[in-house]
């Protein structure tokens, strides 16, 4: 008996489905989960095509020889199809803030910063934003700063830009006409008012909406085989906490 | 501590602008001590184009004015302590920018242009807080197509840690092609080493195409070992655990201070 799918198993499938079609991906250093669903996305797309996956701080998963700007170079050719985005916050419009709260600069709380976001939104036509914590704190009607814009106006060059949202609780794709968040479906054990409640700015969604899909026995197969193995070189910490989850899991004999 | 990095770290200056590498390319940990010890302060520090551990290091000795960077913090470890600190007690000024901007100053001054135009940027509040940043339409498009044009970096160091250097004074940096840019764009360059060797890099091609010429390197120090708490592509892995102590310290002056002085045997 294969055992169920874990919550962190459906967001990593979620991922490797929103990757459907890319052929080269980038993931920044400290992003396990979006490595993994760009590793299963690799491992199922192998036969037809090969993905590349480029994975910043990685010797293994690092093809760039040309220093820290060829990502970013890549980018602005056109040569990178998608990409990873988190935020301190994210609001309905699809800004993100990795600067902190609280004014600027003398800020209350105070993040890393906007790292490479305030130009790979604009030149990576696939960005996923993908953020874990879905809370009021993080999902809000206005960021206190944007480091990068959700759309910009007609006549700023723009091939790039959000296609979803993906959270703890839930998957959204974004309509750059709008603007604005639709939900696409509710992860397993999660009710549309916990997500209303959660979430700071407004959104469209069904009265019922969809379920996200869980893996199926052959993908959660590669999962837990392939992909785990794969992603032990670079996160061996995350890697071992899948693990130990796996085990909890697993029925007493 | 070898005499040799304290001579190097008397280079620097109050006031200077110094490039440091992002915390996988190779950090020079072996000099922020001696760089402390010198202590030369009202630095304006260059990430290139994020900064770590050296940086909360130099930050939370007081050393530093102005800090231009996309991001501070410790990866894995979490935030850096002694910048959130300064930032949130407004002791150090700041210029937020985003990693391509930084290379693009970089790649300026490599040219000796004034400046060079990169796409992104515009209805960020990283573009408004920045008045050195100008935005121009594209002269060369039909009208319209705003760009943005980032000024030349041009420090007046770059300090950062490779594996080897041979006598002749050339460094090998490998695929690590944002060190060289450092050193082109800045005034001068202090490299330290895992090991000096006696054949000349530039005369064997394998080497050759990762090089980093003498032209543009004033100082090299041997430091084994240098790049530690962090690692060293090829030859050693980053000691988490060593930067978690640190980050768990550091949340205080008092505990940064404590650290700082526990450590004073090890680091160099």
């Amino acid at each position: 008996m294969i055992l169920a799918p874990l919550p962190r198993e459906v967001l990593i499938w979620t991922i490797a489905r929103l990757l459907e079609g890319v052929r080269h991906v980038a993931v920044g250093a400290a992003s396990p989960m979006p490595a993994a669903g760009s590793m299963l996305r690799r491992a199922l797309d192998e036969s037809r095509t090969e993905l590349r996956l480029s994975i910043l701080g990685s010797v293994a998963n690092n093809f760039f020889t040309n220093g820290s700007t060829e990502l970013f170079d890549c980018a602005g050719q056109g040569r990178l199809d998608a990409f990873f985005l988190g935020g301190g916050q994210i609001d309905g419009e699809a800004n993100v803030n990795l600067v902190g709260v609280g004014g600027y600069p003398q800020s209350r709380v105070r993040w890393p910063g906007s790292f490479g976001s305030a130009y790979l939104y604009f030149t990576v036509p696939r960005v996923i934003l993908f953020r874990e914590e879905h809370t009021p704190r993080v999902m809000v009607e206005k960021v206190d700063f944007i480091s990068a814009p959700g759309t910009s106006p007609a006549g700023v060059h723009r091939p790039g830009g959000p296609a979803a949202l993906l959270t703890s609780k839930a998957l959204f794709r974004f309509d750059r006409d709008r603007p604005g968040f639709t939900l696409e479906s509710l992860h397993p054990g999660c009710g549309l008012a916990d997500l209303l409640a959660a979430t700071g700015f407004a959104f469209q969604h069904d009265d019922d909406p969809p379920v996200t899909p869980a893996p199926d026995g052959a993908t959660l197969a590669l999962l837990r085989g392939r992909v785990l193995d794969e992603l032990e070189e670079t996160y061996p910490a995350f890697a071992a906490d899948w693990r130990r989850d796996l085990a909890a899991a697993q029925p007493a004999a | 501590m070898p005499g040799d990095l304290r001579a190097m770290a008397s280079c620097v200056r109050p006031g200077m602008r110094i490039a440091l590498p992002v915390d996988y390319a190779g950090v020079s940990m072996a000099m922020t001590r001696p760089l402390i010890e010198n202590g030369a302060g009202d630095l304006h520090l260059v990430c290139v184009p994020t900064g770590g551990l050296q940086v909360d290091q130099l930050i939370g000795a007081g050393l530093v004015a102005m800090v231009e960077t996309s991001a501070v913090s410790l990866g894995e470890a979490g935030g850096a302590p002694r910048f959130n600190q300064a930032v949130k007690d407004g002791t150090i000024r700041l210029r937020d920018a985003t990693c391509p901007a930084i290379h693009a100053g970089l790649m300026a001054a490599q040219k000796g242009s004034p400046f060079l135009s990169i796409r992104g940027l515009i209805g960020s509040d990283l573009l408004r807080h920045r008045d050195d940043w100008r935005v121009i339409d594209n002269p060369f498009g039909a009208g319209g197509d705003p760009v943005v044009l980032i000024p030349a970096i041009t420090p007046d160091i770059a300090i950062f840690h490779a594996p080897l250097a041979d006598r002749f004074g050339n460094v090998w940096i490998g695929r690590r092609r944002e060190l060289a840019a450092m050193a082109y764009a800045s005034a001068l360059t202090l490299v330290t080493v895992e090991r000096i060797v006696r054949r000349n890099l530039l005369s064997d091609e394998t080497t050759a195409a990762g090089t980093l010429p003498a032209l543009y390197v004033a100082e090299i120090a041997e430091a084994p070992r240098g790049a530690w708490p962090y690692g060293l592509w090829g030859e050693y892995a980053t000691d988490t655990a060593e930067i978690m102590r640190y980050a768990s310290a550091a949340r205080s002056a008092e505990g940064f201070a404590g650290y700082m002085a526990a450590r004073a045997g090890v680091q160099a």
